[in-house]
């Protein structure tokens, strides 16, 4: 999924302090499983911000709306009827969601209440970690099912480097070496042999090297 | 093996003889003098000199500028080149630049993160890694080639090396991975610092008995240590560094005042020992900011005159 990170309310008062009505649109999705950006948040940042306008002596009207989702037209069709009444959308959605509601919704001003952070999975609540960084050009076969692209803090294809130490990165001692991982995997697959092969060098032109992606599947349009 | 480039390194080796290098870390600045002085200091007694290229990740004058200034004063410089800092083009630019100048020399790394340096806040590239790197010249030299698949006019003549560390972990992967570097092309390796001799000892004895020793030529490194405290910090802060205790209570077991010395002492006699190790073809010695050791450091290890090849 895609993890995000709650951005300080100091920096979404900022966006809106001069707005009368405003709306905080959550979305069910990621952002709700990472706990930044879900219904439960939008009533933890519309009451924070209910309580800040009142310590101002501000009127400020804060509506709560948190749709399935925020990267898909049919769902953001939901709030066709209000968004114009808004002076400002302060959205919980991923980078993506905030961007498909700018597109959408052209004269509203949309601000981004939460940071998009990487493609990652639960650790366990409250521990997030990244795991993908969407290369384009999936190498998992190769390497264990151990992704050194998103995982070595030098992306080093062919590693580990010198900085291994007892198991973890030069750059943190409580982060794994990616390919200490590697390694251990192809040993527990009894694939160890696989380590000597060569990673030759990558084409990046699939990563964002290669500008804005777009997936296209013509056998699944309508 | 036989000689493939006008390197003096390449020559000395292939000769038979122990080889000596040292280096030299540019300046955080631009006086070409910075490094004319510490190349003064060190030139006659080593063979080639490596220019380090903005080593942990601390911005400083290019090493390939740097490369230039020994190479105008007739001391031969072995480029360093990390792939942390350029894409594949600029790293073929800068392996063409260095040829023009007839430097014969470059040592591919990955380099360490920028998080160590003045630059945290930066992005790395590693568009290559450090075994893509030797491939990558080794194909312009040989081939002719850019990874593009265009003719090279006039194809760098580089003598490719790749640094080692024996002591990193984990242990197991640290011979297939120096067989990866010379299945990539390294014709020469510099190892890590090496204070745990022992270690090192066994390490080359893998090496040996996959006969990789004569795949490539082995420069064994060592550091000598200025004082206690800069043994305890390579042992606990430099990542990959092996510093044994009894290496640390030696120093520190001596007045602070005859540390240096010491440090001295400990280095010549690891250059001492590794002499008899099969597999060790030379001796690089990094004294960091501490270059006029160097040629003290070589006549008592016995490795003065240098030998002239022509």
């Amino acid at each position: 999924m895609i993890v995000a990170d709650k951005k300080p309310v100091e920096e979404i008062i900022e966006f809106i302090k001069e707005d009368k009505k405003i709306l905080i649109l959550g979305c069910n999705e990621c952002v709700t499983v990472c706990e930044a950006g879900g219904k439960k948040e939008v009533g933890i940042l519309a009451s924070t911000l209910r309580m800040y306008f009142l310590n101002q002596g501000k009127d400020v009207k804060i509506d709560e709306i948190t749709l399935e989702r925020q990267c898909d037209h049919e769902y953001l069709e939901e709030i066709r009827d209000v968004a114009d009444t808004y002076n400002a959308i302060v959205s919980l959605a991923c980078g993506v969601g905030v961007q498909f509601m700018a597109e959408k919704y052209n004269s509203t001003p949309i601000y981004p209440g939460v940071n998009t952070c990487f493609l990652g999975a639960t650790e366990h609540r409250g521990l997030w970690t990244e795991r993908c960084q969407a290369c384009g050009n999936c190498m998992l076969a190769i390497t264990g099912g151990i992704c050194p692209v998103s995982r070595c803090a030098k992306r080093i294809l062919n590693g580990p480097c010198g900085g291994s130490s007892k198991g973890k990165c030069e750059i943190n001692s409580e982060l794994d070496c990616a390919w200490q991982l590697i390694i251990d995997r192809l040993k527990a697959l009894d694939r160890l042999e696989d380590y000597e092969k060569i990673c030759p060098i990558k084409d990046w032109s699939t990563d964002r090297a290669g500008g804005p992606r777009k997936v296209v599947r013509e056998d699944v349009q309508i | 093996m036989s000689v493939k480039t006008p390197s003096n390194l390449e020559k000395i080796l292939s000769a038979g003889h122990l080889a000596v290098t040292s280096e030299c870390g540019p300046p955080r600045g631009s006086d070409p003098e910075a490094v004319i002085e510490k190349a003064n200091l060190i030139k006659d007694h080593v063979d080639v000199v490596n220019v380090t290229d903005n080593q942990t990740s601390v911005t400083r004058m290019s090493s390939l500028a740097a490369c230039i200034h020994l190479k105008l004063m007739g001391v031969e410089p072995v480029l360093q080149m990390v792939t942390r800092d350029k894409n594949r083009i600029a790293l073929q630019s800068e392996i063409l630049g260095a040829a023009s100048f007839d430097i014969f020399n470059m040592l591919c790394l990955s380099g360490d993160h920028q998080s160590f340096g003045d630059c945290p806040q930066g992005q790395n590239v590693h568009d290559l890694d450090s075994m893509q790197l030797i491939q990558t010249v080794r194909m312009m030299r040989d081939e002719g080639k850019f990874l593009g698949g265009a003719d090279i006019k006039r194809p760098p003549k580089l003598f490719v090396g790749a640094a080692a560390n024996p002591f990193a972990d984990p242990f197991e992967i640290r011979v297939p991975r120096l067989a990866k570097k010379i299945a990539c092309g390294a014709e020469f390796i510099q190892t890590q610092c090496i204070y745990n001799v022992d270690k090192f000892e066994e390490w080359m004895k893998l090496v040996c008995d996959r006969g990789l020793h004569e795949q490539t030529y082995i420069l064994a490194g060592v550091t000598p240590l200025k004082s206690a405290g800069m043994a305890k910090f390579m042992k606990n802060r430099v990542p990959g560094m092996d510093v044994p205790d009894d290496v640390i209570k030696r120093m520190a077991g001596t007045p602070k005042e005859k540390q240096p010395e010491e440090g001295i002492n400990i280095c010549i006699e690891t250059i001492e020992r590794l002499k008899s190790v099969e597999g060790v073809k030379g001796f690089h010695i990094m004294a960091i900011e501490w270059e006029e050791k160097v040629p003290g450091i070589v006549e008592r290890a016995g490795l003065y005159p240098r030998p002239k090849i022509d």
